[in-house]
């Protein structure tokens, strides 16, 4: 029998606190585990109230800014029938304390065991944080397999990018949500309830109403069955559950202005600052990027409500620097205006610095950098993610030539003197002139800094592509281990002896065990199962990740790297996450795919006519943009001749040299957010090459 | 100006670093809109000074914070502005100004008071290892630093140690009282120095010694101390 909070009933629970202290002395950082958060909540644990225990399975320091989970806390603690409180992966130092000590996963807030709560429910941002995913049900003193999960044990939910293909946790977790949580978390909460009062319920009972919630993917109600060794469909077992499960799309991003109250962390964590996400949804298009096509559609927030949470943010957390987050941050409409009126606010006037994750590249984009980083002009970053115009037709990312140069040259003209390029290899129709093209467009942009500075750097960073589900490139096999560590070569020949050039990668191992995940079947359970009973957490770290746990996974589980990640599927394959929708039609996906393939880009939808991708007309939202044409200045699609792109470098370097400005306060503007994979996420996953040619130049930055 | 402040660590704070208490000062001033002063230079930074580190996992009554004010703020003002706005654990007990022209807290204090509560130690046991090494005539460490392993002498650190029973939960405690020249001691190193194992250690006072008097960075009455405990528990 399942029900809301039976953990109540008869034993009011005491913190695990008085033992977790002792343990703090032996840990590092021992500040990840005492929550205290401005903006944190203890709630009050009663009957009628369902308790959420939000997971990231992750450390503190990554997972504490995460704003999915931070809204979700939010607008559960706002409801009479729920309340949330949160859990981080503890260090491995802190994992074995806790293990030796006998204490689970607990809660931050109050210190309570994770199983005393009626949900624990993840957030899947990566997919090398698979392991650690089961690593933290079981550390609840939970049975890793939904199945073996009885009684009142608490359900096992799970949400976030990846949940769009489960199937690799399908054996894990008891329900995923597809989407925005906003609206799902409550109707979940509400089913939990129902009844729970008077009726008995079973747990198949709970999951089978669980599964009418629009959005909701229970893997348990659905077979999954093999033509031999090929998926041929993962079908419902019962007639009142949907064939096709759809995702959540919250219609108005206005009416959900959380964070309200962000938490401020006592300690340091990555992206310390107060971020106010400007838009959801992407319609650029690029044909590689996963959270470009399952957020869809665009839906902005009004300026003023952005002006309005920015104000009041800043005066409640005292932070001194905001980021205006989004996909693509530079097209949304009233962007000028809204950082305009945080870097002249007389209350923030020089203190409060702006930033802008995933700029465009174009000049437009640098003049804004400009006006925000008046002073600390440190780095810059952009993602051109081709090295080649016909690569970044094949990728749908229109960056021309013209304004990738002007952009570089502009930002070397107005005083930065590091920038960054993130570039991904391995795409469909790569050749080595393509990979090489990489390289050349690195060394041009370099000769452009030194035409204004003695000593520049410019980083490129290159990553393995990794295809993911819903997207037009869904088909295509990855690059394996030794073609991915040639091109990487190739680049380091090249670049060898090139001024001011500095070449990261990320590791090419990393990227295939991401690759057996990413477009992974319900098989691929047993291999995540098999790393993690081999010892294998935190594999997105690159001190203990092992590609080794992986293929023997792979083994055990009677699967192969070349079946799950080099092959090319096709086009009328039936692909693990089929069952599931995000709006996308597939014919869709396919025909962009063709188009990629002949080198064709399209244009973004939000100024140009419907290409029916199918999210839109399918889930009955629209787009809500402010502007009625394309940001100024802009290329990537927005009414560009997108036929051609291609200019020489000498013709655009003496364009846009305004002068240098002074005053004020700033940080890395254009920083990168996650978005294929986990090569933004961590430097410590790169390897740096170093400064190519540093010794000669006296170095860079 | 410069305003003096007295503050607090204590209870689940006492966990974050020195480095993660003086950003929640600089938040909690600029969400209190007092006139901070900022350095000038290539990156802005609040001009804040704090006196002698307090290690990790230390709880303290008596942590001393130097505010760079452009305009003149009552010292009073400034607390009551400020000390509500602290995380929970971190109490203002008082304000002042320092004597124009002194030095910072760095550089004058001299010594600190700990109370250190002794785990699974009797207190002849402890009487036992005080003498011991307040017997010795030097006390030496091995100390990596910057890749080279060095030895420090901490007997001229340690002016005064003394056990205490109490017939409270804490048991046996120990008082002790460190200079912080040539180096200062850690409540570890002193745990460490006399094998005993350490329970929660509390700093509970800094001093200055100048010119044949010793003396506390800042006058607060020791009742406002017993507040702050208050609020953090």
């Amino acid at each position: 029998m399942w029900q809301v909070g039976s953990t109540l009933v008869g034993q009011m629970t005491s913190s695990l606190w008085p033992r977790i202290e002792p343990l703090l002395a032996q840990v590092m950082k021992p500040a990840r585990y005492i929550g205290g958060e401005l903006g944190a909540r203890e709630p009050l644990h009663e009957p009628g109230r369902v308790a959420w225990l939000l997971v990231y399975p992750d450390i503190y320091e990554i997972g504490l800014p995460n704003q999915g989970l931070q809204i979700l806390y939010e607008i559960l603690n706002e409801r009479e029938d729920a309340l949330a409180e949160r859990a981080y992966a503890p260090w491995t130092d802190m994992e074995s304390a806790m293990r030796c000590a006998g204490i689970p996963l607990f809660s931050l807030e109050t210190a309570r065991p994770a199983a005393e709560f009626d949900v624990l429910a993840f957030n899947l941002s990566a997919e090398l944080t698979y392991t650690n995913v089961l690593n933290l049900i079981d550390l609840a003193g939970l049975a890793v397999h939904s199945n073996e999960r009885t009684g009142d044990a608490p359900l096992v939910l799970a949400g976030g990018h990846c949940a769009f293909n489960p199937e690799p946790l399908a054996d894990f977790i008891d329900a995923f949500v597809l989407g925005d949580g906003e609206e799902a978390v409550g109707e979940i909460s509400e089913v939990l309830l129902e009844g729970a009062a008077s009726a008995e319920r079973s747990r198949d009972e709970l999951l089978r109403s669980l599964a009418r919630v629009d959005g909701v993917y229970v893997p348990a109600l659905y077979e999954a069955r093999y033509d031999g060794m090929s998926l041929s469909g993962v079908v419902p077992r019962f007639r009142d559950v949907p064939e096709r499960v759809e995702k959540r799309a919250i219609a108005d991003l206005g009416d959900w202005p959380h964070p309200k109250q962000q938490l401020v962390p006592l300690v340091e964590v990555v992206h310390d600052r107060l971020n106010v996400e400007v838009f959801r949804g992407c319609t650029r298009g690029c044909r590689f990027c996963q959270a470009g096509m399952i957020t869809r559609p665009v839906r902005e927030r009004s300026a003023s409500q952005v002006e309005e949470m920015v104000r009041a943010g800043l005066d409640r957390t005292g932070y001194g620097e905001v980021a205006l987050t989004s996909l693509s941050s530079a097209d949304f409409s009233g962007i000028e205006h809204a950082v305009s009126s945080v870097i002249n606010d007389p209350q923030c006037s020089g203190q409060v610095s702006v930033s802008l994750p995933s700029l465009r590249v174009d000049a437009f984009t640098v003049g804004i950098a400009a006006e925000i980083q008046k002073v600390r002009r440190t780095g810059l970053t952009f993602a051109p993610e081709g090295g080649t115009w016909r690569m970044r037709q094949v990728m749908n990312k229109l960056i021309c030539e013209e304004d990738l140069y002007a952009a570089v040259d502009s930002a070397f003209a107005q005083g930065w003197r590091r920038v960054k390029l993130y570039f991904l290899i391995g795409l469909p129709t790569e050749t080595d002139e393509d990979v090489l093209g990489i390289a050349e467009l690195a060394r041009r942009c370099a000769d452009i800094g030194h035409r204004y500075h003695r000593n520049v750097t410019l980083t490129a960073s290159v990553g393995g592509f990794v295809p993911k589900p819903h997207t037009p490139f869904q088909w295509f096999g990855q690059d394996t281990i030794d073609q991915t560590a040639r091109k990487i070569g190739m680049l380091r020949d090249a670049l060898r002896g090139a001024r001011g050039v500095s070449l990261r990668w990320h590791d090419p191992e990393a990227t295939v065990a991401e690759g057996i995940v990413s477009r992974g079947d319900r098989r691929v359970g047993a291999v995540v199962e098999h790393v993690w009973r081999a010892g294998g957490t935190f594999q997105e770290w690159s001190e203990h990740f092992d590609l080794g746990l992986w293929k023997a996974g792979l083994e055990a589980a009677g699967l192969s790297l070349d079946d799950t990640v080099y092959r090319h599927r096709e086009e009328h394959e039936v692909l693990p996450w089929d069952h599931l929708s995000a709006g996308l039609h597939k014919d869709f996906l396919w025909q962009d795919y063709s188009e990629a393939l002949c080198e064709r880009g399209i244009e973004d939808c939000r100024w140009t006519p419907c290409y029916d991708c199918g999210v839109c007309t399918g889930l009955r939202v629209e787009h809500v943009v402010a502007s009625v044409v394309p940001p100024a200045g802009g290329s990537q699609g927005t009414g560009q001749d997108i036929s051609v792109g291609e200019v020489t470098a000498a013709r655009s370097v003496h364009r846009g040299t305004a002068g240098t400005a002074a005053g004020g306060a700033g940080d890395l503007v254009a920083r990168r957010s996650a978005r294929s994979g986990s090569r933004a996420r961590k430097a410590s996953g790169e390897r740096n090459m170093g400064m190519v040619g540093a010794s000669a130049s006296g170095g860079g930055a | 100006m410069i305003v003096r402040m007295r503050f607090g660590k204590l209870g689940k704070v006492r966990w974050t670093s020195h480095r993660d208490v003086a950003r929640m000062w600089e938040r909690a001033l600029r969400r209190a809109k007092l006139p901070v002063a900022y350095t000038g230079g290539f990156s802005p930074r609040p001009q804040l000074s704090f006196g002698l580190a307090l290690p990790t996992g230390c709880e303290s009554v008596a942590e001393y914070l130097d505010v760079g004010l452009e305009t003149e703020v009552e010292p009073a003002l400034v607390a009551q502005r400020v000390g509500p706005l602290l995380p929970r654990g971190i109490g203002v007990v008082g304000a002042g100004q320092p004597e124009p022209g002194s030095a910072s807290l760095q550089e004058e204090v001299t010594s600190c008071t700990w109370d250190i509560s002794v785990m699974h130690t009797t207190q002849s046991e402890l009487d036992g290892a005080l003498s011991k090494v307040m017997g010795a005539a030097s006390l030496p460490v091995l100390r990596e630093r910057k890749g080279h392993v060095v030895s420090d002498d901490l007997r001229p650190s340690l002016f005064t140690l003394f056990a205490q029973h109490t017939d409270g939960e804490h048991g046996t405690r120990l008082v002790a009282e460190v200079g912080t020249r040539p180096r200062g001691v850690r409540p570890a190193e002193l745990a460490e120095l006399l094998g005993i194992e350490l329970g929660l250690a509390r700093r509970t006072c800094q001093w200055i010694e100048r010119g044949g008097s010793k003396f506390e960075p800042l006058d607060v009455q020791p009742v406002v101390c017993a507040v702050a405990v208050e609020r953090a528990s």
